[in-house]
């Protein structure tokens, strides 16, 4: 059924169970996404969608929360520019990302989302955590310095191909992505070496090896290609 | 899991050796068993491991995962996220101080670091003899008794160093407490 709503002043119609990004963007809307990718379930993580919607006096991630009729939304007001601001900034810090070397300069969804917001430096002083890379797996390495948790390589490993060789070990600020039993990579039992981790990734975290800098790019949108193939049949390219 | 790989086939070799010996899976193999081999039985499931073993290992975390039909990371995963499990080896005595706000505010930093200091073993981990572990957790719900600690599972309430410390003196000559199988009445604290 169409629900009809108002995102930015201008109304919108929607199917029902349409989540507000969705509805957003086919309304040719922008909202600014990291964890969420077309073609895999939503989770909410990194709060980048994060809207303003009249009567709730909290703000709701645009991807996870459903449309309701007469809903009035603001996606982009001061207070959100500001929060996703310092969302940027905390995620740099976190974690060692230097783009001058990174494999995904230019490429990459988490640099692209920066320079978008207008970002120069960040305020919060570098972790600089000491994190290791992976590169036990013959054709990909995992290079946990630049993985910001967003989940997408797990939810496409579990989802599209089904091995959930993928997973998040520990909590907070000591989560990793890890595979099976926190074995190396290559030595894993249960990893088809499909690729889709990689495809899904929106940094220079899962990379191909033998890639240098900026020399790792990627087709996001096979992911959403293969999900419509398997279970609605269609193929669309 | 029929995948043919090396370290699984260590796994299961070890596990298969556990399985002939050790009565102690046959307990978990009940739990499993009550909950219908079904995944949403895992942290059931751990929280039997975690008792009869006191921790969880690889092969143990691998049989489960077989068992229920779950993926290893997903289990390793639930088996990390929760303060509650450990994948290491507890000392024989544990020291569980409570460093929530209340207990925070009216210093149980300075009972971790009284017993950091005399018995030379960092948070999170164990004495190299094996005597003493020394965990933290955030909020065992009795902050009106603020500050506590367990000793070996039994609560001690406005605690300060001092009194730690003795806590900590009499647990280890007393001998293996009662619950020897590292159960403490805390559950699935945050960390």
């Amino acid at each position: 059924m169409a629900r009809t709503l108002t995102i930015n002043g201008q109304m919108v119609s929607a199917r029902d169970e349409d989540t507000i990004l969705r509805a957003a963007q086919d309304a040719g809307i922008h909202i600014p996404v990291l964890c969420h990718l077309d073609g895999l379930s939503d989770v909410g993580a990194c709060r980048f969608c994060l809207v303003e919607v009249a009567g709730s006096n909290r703000l709701l991630p645009a991807c996870t929360t459903r449309i309701q009729e007469g809903m009035v939304v603001q996606t982009d007001t001061e207070q959100l520019r500001n929060y996703r601001r310092h969302l940027i900034e905390l995620l740099f810090a976190e974690r060692n990302h230097v783009c001058a070397v990174c494999v995904a300069n230019g490429n990459c969804e988490m640099q692209s989302l920066a320079i978008q917001l207008g970002m120069t430096h960040s305020r919060y002083d570098y972790m600089f955590p000491s994190l290791g890379v992976d590169l036990s797996h013959e054709r990909f390495g995992l290079d946990h310095n630049r993985c910001i948790m967003c989940t997408r390589c797990v939810r496409a490993c579990d989802e599209i191909e089904g091995a959930h060789t993928l997973d998040v070990f520990g909590r907070g600020a000591k989560a990793r992505i890890v595979t099976d039993l926190g074995m190396p990579w290559g030595e894993s039992p249960t990893c088809t070496s499909c690729g889709k981790c990689v495809m899904a990734c929106p940094t220079g975290a899962l990379f191909k090896q033998g890639s240098t800098v900026a020399e790792m790019t990627r087709d996001r949108s096979k992911l959403n290609f293969l999900k419509t193939a398997r279970e609605e049949r269609k193929w669309i390219v | 899991m029929s995948v043919a790989n090396g370290k699984v086939s260590q796994l299961a070799a070890e596990l298969s050796r556990r399985l002939a010996t050790d009565k102690r899976y046959k307990i978990l193999e009940a739990v499993m068993r009550r909950y219908d081999y079904r995944s949403h039985g895992l942290i059931e499931v751990l929280h039997a491991a975690q008792d009869s073993f006191g921790y969880l290992d690889e092969p143990t975390l691998y049989h489960i995962a077989a068992k229920l039909h779950l993926p290893l990371s997903k289990v390793l995963g639930v088996a990390t996220f929760y303060n509650y499990f450990t994948l290491k080896p507890q000392g024989k005595h544990t020291c569980v101080v409570c460093l929530g706000t209340a207990c925070y505010i009216k210093g149980g930093d300075r009972i971790v670091e009284a017993v950091q200091q005399r018995y030379h073993v960092k948070p999170g981990a164990t004495t190299p003899d094996g005597e003493l572990s020394l965990l933290i957790v955030r909020c065992v719900g009795s902050c009106s008794a603020a500050p506590v600690a367990l000793f070996d599972g039994v609560l001690g309430t406005h605690l300060d160093a001092d009194t730690a410390l003795q806590r900590v003196a009499a647990m280890l000559r007393e001998g293996l407490p009662e619950q020897s199988n590292g159960k403490t009445p805390v559950q699935e604290v945050e960390r």
